[in-house]
């Protein structure tokens, strides 16, 4: 079953590129049914009955662990939504079909990076999920577009040659790259040089993939000249897969969390969520601000893996529960508020903030979504962005870094400064001259908006049974 | 002297003298079309030295990207561009010494302070069993790597055709 998560996507472009005019109207209700076709077929393995069922697959055995399922239903969820972007806001027939076929690729990457084992095979498809990124952001050939796709290519290049250097590494000290014969010869040969060199060169890739600062350069570009659907994809899920999920999945099977490891993680995670707040406050645009606001949360999920190497074991599994918790929270309310953004873009015909106010009497339902996204990423109850919040800062005091954990704190109350600040100068106040004949946003907007809307406020009431379920039996540590 | 050795030496004179041939009808050349063309040809040739030196890894990655990928992704930026003319070239060149100049004292001197260091030889610990058989390895335990590496491909077809294609 998994192998069909990866290969789907690939007969779908395949099928719907074969010289027929008609498979070309089908291409965005095949799309559409495949995403919720992976969203509901994820859901059915989810934990605890999926480790028990028996498999039979050649690629993926055995791959179905909450850290990778979560993703997968992120990864569903996003697309499945970017494809109802892309619907609303594409120029053309033709765009909008190249921008299909382009996200299909990026699922079936993103799909293949969460459930290989194998660090070859992690770099190759998470190759596929950044080529079809780079494209999609430079789809419209407009020159912030063209800029955006190109940094993130720059800088993509390096984190990947640091990548290709470390595996090249391991392979000659390992003689193979499965995640299993590395992580037994990284703990037998502790402390080499060359070892020690492999595991920071990928690590560092890893962490500008992620957008860590002082990685970020290229993020804020890419998120805000990107077509509205690219960004939606890119902030919601590409980011987190191919930079945060890798960290967390090698730092979990292959690196292991040393103290070396945990400094890394404690100090740049510390660093981007005070920095990406404090930059995200003296942004105008939107989507600028969402993209700097992105940086600051994916700070909470490193510090969150900073934990899991503290020798606390209660610790480590709250900081990696709250971890895994928040990677799937934020891939929903950043994707909510990138629609959202997409939406005042379409209506207002602008995303600067300060051409725009008193929206909400226009669009009721975009700034009432907005507002819930809003509230959950800066961590007010019982949304759900609060609960994996939590869990990250009560592990980091559990733990014995305090210092970390009221950082955490403080840095909440920023978020909620630059997002209070987005939504008086969007959403709240005297409806600005100009925004008079501002129209709520379509239908396909306006479906995906209340649908995470509706699972971030469920997510954050079924937390009891989620945190007892599979977030924080992901592993013994 | 053997027939088949002295078949082997010529073919492998042969071989050499079409990749020198190769190698310089693509400095040579002036159309970069052409010259492109020349690399290509030139990389097959390689890549069948490579096969006949017992090295299928290489050749094989010789052949699909420096032949292949490569060539393709040539020849879409040439026909994407002009000639540029000779006041253009010029320019160029002055903008690359400018820019480039500290590049080669750099190099030497990380190459020296690299040279100086003690590093202990890399202890390989022993792992599974290599597999010298490039067919079974590709489409055995490396298979989803070529799955993987088609949709690079498509992904980059696709980057192609969006980026490059002009609107009618």
């Amino acid at each position: 079953m998994p192998s069909l998560l990866v290969i789907l996507p690939l007969l779908a472009v395949l099928l719907l590129n074969l010289p027929l005019n008609f498979l070309r109207r089908l291409a965005l209700p095949a799309v559409i049914l495949l995403t919720a076709y992976q969203a509901l077929v994820v859901l059915q393995l989810l934990p605890p009955c999926c480790v028990a069922c028996p498999s039979h697959e050649r690629w993926f055995v055995n791959v179905m662990d909450p850290l990778t399922s979560v993703l997968l239903l992120a990864i569903a969820i996003v697309a499945f939504v970017s494809v109802f972007v892309l619907h609303a806001t594409a120029s053309d027939e033709k765009h909008g079909f190249n921008a299909l076929n382009l996200i299909l690729l990026a699922v079936a990457g993103m799909n293949g990076l969460v459930m290989v084992r194998d660090l070859f095979s992690l770099y190759i498809f998470l190759e596929i999920a950044s080529v079809a990124s780079f494209v999609l952001i430079a789809a419209q050939r407009d020159m912030g577009g063209l800029e955006g796709a190109f940094k993130y290519l720059v800088m993509s290049a390096l984190a990947t040659m640091m990548m290709l250097a470390s595996i090249a590494l391991l392979l000659a000290f390992c003689g193979s790259t499965s995640f299993m014969v590395v992580a037994e010869a990284l703990h037998r040969g502790a402390g080499h040089g060359y070892l020690l060199t492999a595991t920071a060169l990928f690590l560092g890739g890893l962490l500008i993939k992620s957008g860590v600062m002082p990685f970020h350069g290229w993020l804020p570009d890419a998120y805000s000249s990107a077509p509205a659907a690219a960004s939606t994809l890119l902030a919601g899920i590409v980011t987190k897969v191919t930079g945060v999920y890798a960290l967390m999945r090698l730092v979990l099977d292959v690196f292991g969390s040393s103290p070396a490891i945990q400094q890394l993680l404690l100090i740049f995670g510390a660093i981007s969520v005070v920095a990406g707040a404090l930059a995200a406050l003296g942004q105008s645009d939107m989507k600028r601000m969402l993209a700097y606001s992105s940086i600051s949360q994916v700070g909470y999920i490193v510090l969150g893996l900073g934990v899991v190497g503290s020798g606390n074991k209660f610790a480590a599994e709250l900081g990696f529960a709250g971890a895994l918790f928040h990677l799937f929270n934020h891939a929903i309310f950043k994707t909510l508020l990138f629609v959202n953004a997409a939406a005042v873009e379409k209506q207002a015909g602008t995303r600067d903030m300060n051409q725009l106010g008193g929206l909400a009497q226009k669009m009721p339902i975009t700034g009432l979504t907005s507002l819930l996204a809003m509230f959950a990423t800066a961590g007010v109850p019982p949304l759900a962005g609060f609960w994996s919040k939590l869990l990250i800062i009560a592990a980091l005091w559990l733990a014995g870094l305090h210092g970390y954990a009221l950082l955490g704190i403080g840095a909440s109350l920023l978020t909620l400064a630059y997002f209070l600040s987005l939504q008086r100068r969007v959403f709240f106040g005297v409806l600005r001259a100009g925004c008079e004949n501002v129209r709520e946003a379509g239908w396909a907007l306006l479906v995906p908006s209340v649908v995470l809307a509706a699972i971030l406020v469920g997510v954050g009431l079924a937390l009891p049974w989620l945190i007892g379920s599979f977030l924080l039996p992901v592993k013994g540590f | 002297m053997d027939p088949n050795l002295k078949n082997q030496i010529l073919m492998n004179i042969i071989l050499m003298a079409a990749m020198l041939l190769g190698a310089l009808a693509t400095v040579m050349l002036r159309q970069l079309v052409k010259a492109a063309i020349a690399l290509a040809f030139t990389s097959v040739v390689l890549c069948i030295i490579m096969f006949k030196l017992s090295a299928p890894w290489a050749a094989v990655f010789e052949l699909s990207v420096c032949a292949g990928l490569i060539t393709v992704v040539f020849i879409s930026a040439i026909s994407l561009v002009k000639p540029a003319t000779e006041e253009e070239r010029t320019a160029h060149m002055r903008f690359k010494v400018r820019r480039y100049f500290l590049l080669p004292i750099v190099l030497l001197v990380v190459g020296c302070g690299l040279s100086f260091l003690k590093i202990n030889p890399l202890p390989v610990i022993a792992g599974p069993e290599a597999i010298s058989d490039m067919r079974v390895l590709l489409w055995g335990p490396r298979a989803l790597d070529l799955l993987g590496q088609i949709l690079v491909l498509l992904a980059g077809v696709w980057g192609v055709v969006v980026l490059f294609k002009e609107e009618k």
